[in-house]
């Protein structure tokens, strides 16, 4: 009988996944140099570290640059709408708490058009990894200023630079509740899937912000490279102080933030009790 | 001693139509209880063997202001709420003149208020009904601790016909818990009961009723038919007049092995409806007007993807946030035609309160055999309506999605298959992983922007739906002749209690009550209309949209419209005399 019910966990650790098997055969559309290259590797980097087999995985994103992700895992992927890749996810995960969901946007993607799903999905803290893949530039409609974007960056769209202040993403997951708070730079994919997986791993809602510089809007960000340092103290599971850390630092440091103790999202399917028709005899007289 | 009653006027005789249903309505501020009164008379007459219907209405706001209960009992299932009502308790007056169009009085009727309430608002004066005054509150205050509503309560069931046991016993059952409170609302019941058992519209007891019966409101049942259907996810954003149904999916969900969340906004749910069915777990959202139009873009993704999902619309006024606790039908146009791009999607309506069970369970099925988004057009009225109606019988659930084999050789997710179904992988399958895609995509489900992909992908999509055998349950069809009344969803009872008036009168009518509004084939429509020589198309809106709709299908003959928006109920009476004029008129010119 045991031999039968052997869990798959079992079968996996005896041929362990290597990153090249959560990668698909598809050709990424992406610019040449552009961040997010890296990012992927990191992902699949994170995946073969946590060794969740792919088609337990379901990676889900919404529209831009970033959210092509998906299709070049092999795992199961949803390319949704814009700005509603956490709510397709979320929506997933409380039906199928069994799988591993990850979620892969862009600034625009997850701060603009996804702002009120981004906050809510902090607080309600379901299990699931969020990957933000920014570059303050909303690179695939061709570089209009997102909501990272500095005040006074130059584009077509506004002339002389939006004058408004830039949003601060990390902060803001704080406040709302997020479980676990990073940030990374693409450019180091060690440290990258090491924090991915750390963030898979790590019960409630994952925030994992990933500066990916736009080579063709934004090639200053090249300069990035030189700029990103790893945080110089150990994660605090104090949001106070990861607040003040966070306000207070260059933008550039590196590493996971926070770590909290929040009880991942207690909703979800539980054991039937009663058939439909059991429950329709209610109504009966 | 019975000097509060003002008039002198011996107790009538009911007339013999009053037998069959009679209409009552309990009316007074927020808060003054007059729907818990209603519930629990429609509860008494569950009590009492009869049938019955309780529609709410309210004012501009969703509390407070005003409110009535709006009810008809009878010996047989009702569908529709008659054309005037016999008996108006006023629990106050406080902006009840409000109701004055949605409640018309008989002449013969009575008007039950409050002595010291003050002046009856001409509105009601001059409909000619009989005043009967009596101290309510007074009354109240002689039975410490009781409600006034109990007050009413026991008027109007004795009124209705109904004996003091079953009123005491949906009083018991309503309160729950024993003690001085509720023996002191017994005691006002009785008071009510006794004031006006003089005046009594009905005087003889019900037959038991041949049929198993069953108590519940349209969003009941439809939540009920999304169970029966295998939905076990649903999330959704409140909204009048849809939340009684989420309301009563919560914990229906749980003992059934699913869960309900409750989303951020109308795009959120949309979105993880579609997250949880791409999960492979059958998913629904509930909402109105407002909410259905920040779900277009979802619902899109939804016939993109080929993600089976389930909307119910309960349709209030609109445009806009328009008249949130009031019925109409006016969101067909957006249910049928309201996405962007080639988007093809079923949309259904369940033709009575009892039917949201059938047709939303049904629903669910075709959503999940067709890997598309399927649209509930219900509505206010049969929404929020509580109905004792026969039990219905309910076909065995019988969703099926199809889905891949485990390790499919080259399995693509939407490949091109003869019947445009193409089999479906589940994340946590081995072998067949994918990306579903919103973007135009190959069979492959890899984004593509190439003619041919799109245009066979829209030919797919197409066909898993206009090619399907929807069987006879699209439309009843009941009924002969050269003229035939076209309608859909709650505008059906009226409809059909008109219907059965027109024929009595010598107008006999083919009725064709529509079910499936999309895809509506053409070929169907002309074998529904085989013969029919003239038609008459019957809807709650100001657009007159279902008509336009059927044009756009197929060549009506000699179409003619009956239409008119919310809030009031459509009235059998003024359908059938547009029915009788109708095809007196064409018999002139003929």
């Amino acid at each position: 009988m045991n031999d039968m019910c052997q869990p798959p966990a079992l079968a996996a650790a005896a041929e362990p996944f290597a990153a090249r098997d959560y990668k698909s055969d598809y050709k990424p559309i992406w610019c040449p140099g552009c961040g997010d290259y890296t990012v992927l590797n990191s992902v699949t980097r994170a995946l073969s570290i946590v060794q969740r087999p792919p088609h337990e995985v379901a990676v889900v994103s919404g529209i831009g640059c970033s959210s092509r992700i998906p299709a070049y895992t092999a795992c199961y992927g949803f390319h949704g709408v814009h700005g509603r890749a956490l709510a397709a996810a979320t929506g997933l995960k409380v039906a199928r708490p069994d799988l591993t969901v990850l979620v892969a946007s862009g600034d625009g993607d997850g701060y603009s058009i996804g702002g009120n799903h981004f906050l809510h999905a902090c607080r309600r803290n379901v299990d699931l990894t969020y990957i933000v893949m920014d570059n303050h530039v909303y690179g695939m409609t061709k570089g209009q200023p997102s909501p990272t974007t500095e005040p006074d960056w130059d584009s077509k769209l506004s002339p002389g630079g939006t004058g408004v202040r830039s949003f601060h993403p990390l902060v803001i997951a704080l406040a709302s509740g997020a479980n676990f708070v990073a940030r990374c730079f693409s450019g180091d994919q060690n440290t990258t899937a090491e924090i991915i997986a750390a963030g898979i791993r790590h019960p409630g809602f994952s925030f994992i912000e990933i500066l990916s510089p736009c080579v063709t809007f934004r090639p200053e960000q090249r300069g990035w490279k030189d700029l990103v340092h790893p945080a110089s103290v150990a994660p605090t599971d104090d949001p106070a102080r990861a607040a003040k850390r966070i306000m207070t630092d260059d933008g550039f440091n590196i590493g996971i933030l926070y770590a909290g103790h929040r009880a991942p999202y207690g909703g979800g399917p539980v054991p039937a009790t009663r058939t439909p028709e059991e429950i329709g005899e209610e109504f009966a007289l | 001693m019975d000097a509060s009653i003002t008039t002198e006027q011996p107790a009538r005789a009911a007339p013999a139509h009053r037998l069959d249903s009679v209409s009552l309505a309990i009316a007074g501020s927020g808060g003054s209880g007059v729907m818990t009164a209603g519930t629990w008379l429609l509860d008494a007459a569950a009590r009492s063997g009869l049938y019955g219907l309780m529609v709410r209405t309210s004012g501009p706001q969703i509390r407070g202001g005003e409110a009535a209960a709006l009810l008809r009992l009878g010996t047989a299932q009702l569908e529709s709420l008659d054309d005037a009502f016999d008996v108006l308790l006023a629990i106050d007056w406080q902006n009840v003149h409000r109701f004055a169009d949605e409640i018309p009085l008989r002449a013969d009727g009575l008007l039950v208020c409050d002595a010291d309430a003050g002046e009856v608002p001409e509105v009601f004066r001059a409909t000619g009904a009989k005043v009967i005054a009596l101290p309510l509150k007074k009354m109240a205050k002689a039975h410490p601790g009781s409600w006034i509503n109990m007050l009413a309560l026991g008027i109007t069931g004795t009124l209705a016909g109904l004996a003091i046991e079953p009123l005491e016993d949906a009083v018991r059952a309503g309160w729950k818990r024993d003690g001085e409170v509720l023996q002191a609302n017994l005691r006002a019941l009785r008071a009510g009961a006794e004031a006006v058992a003089a005046h009594a519209l009905v005087q003889r007891p019900p037959a038991p009723p041949s049929q198993r019966r069953w108590l519940l409101s349209g969003n009941e049942a439809a939540g009920f038919g999304a169970l029966r259907g295998g939905v076990r996810f649903v999330a959704a954003y409140p909204i009048t007049p849809a939340t009684e149904l989420l309301e009563w999916m919560a914990p229906a969900l749980a003992q059934a092995g699913g869960c309900l969340l409750q989303a951020e906004d109308e795009l959120a749910s949309i979105n993880m409806i579609i997250g949880a069915s791409f999960g492979g777990v059958p998913s629904l959202t509930a909402t109105a007007g407002p909410g259905l139009a920040l779900m277009t873009e979802g619902i899109g993704l939804a016939v993109a993807a080929e993600v089976p999902i389930v909307v119910v619309d309960v349709m209030r006024g609109g445009p806009s946030t328009g008249i949130p606790a009031k019925s109409e039908q006016s969101d067909l146009s957006f249910a049928v035609g309201g996405l962007h791009g080639d988007a093809p999607r079923l949309v259904l309506a369940p033709t009575s309160i009892s039917d949201c069970a059938a047709t939303t369970q049904w629903a669910v099925e075709l959503a999940e055999a067709l890997q598309a988004p399927a649209i509930v057009l219900s509505d206010q009225f049969m929404g929020q309506s509580r109905a004792i109606v026969a039990a219905p019988e309910l076909p065995p659930p019988a969703a099926r999605r199809l889905l891949a084999e485990p390790h499919a050789p080259d399995y693509k997710r939407y490949r091109d298959t003869p019947s445009g179904v193409s089999p479906m992988a589940i994340p946590g399958a081995p072998g067949t992983t994918y990306t579903a895609d919103g973007l135009e995509h190959t069979e492959a489900a890899i984004p593509s922007s190439q003619a041919r992909d799109h245009a066979r992908q829209l030919d797919k999509r197409l066909r898993k739906l206009t090619g399907h055998d929807y069987g006879a349950r699209w439309a009843d069809i009941e009924g002969d002749g050269p003229l035939a009344v076209i309608t859909f969803g709650s505008a059906s009872g009226p409809v059909h209690e008109a219907a059965r008036r027109a024929a009595a009168q010598g107008v006999p009518l083919k009725r064709v009550t529509l079910r499936l509004l999309a895809p509506l084939e053409p070929e169907l429509l002309a074998q529904a209309l085989a013969g029919v020589e003239r038609v008459m198309v019957v809807e709650q809106n100001h657009g007159a949209q279902l008509l336009r709709y059927l044009r756009g299908i197929a060549d009506l003959p000699h179409p003619h419209s009956f239409h008119k928006p919310g809030p009031l109920p459509l009235r059998p009476a003024e359908i059938c005399a547009a029915l009788v004029e109708w095809a007196a008129r064409q018999e002139q010119t003929a």
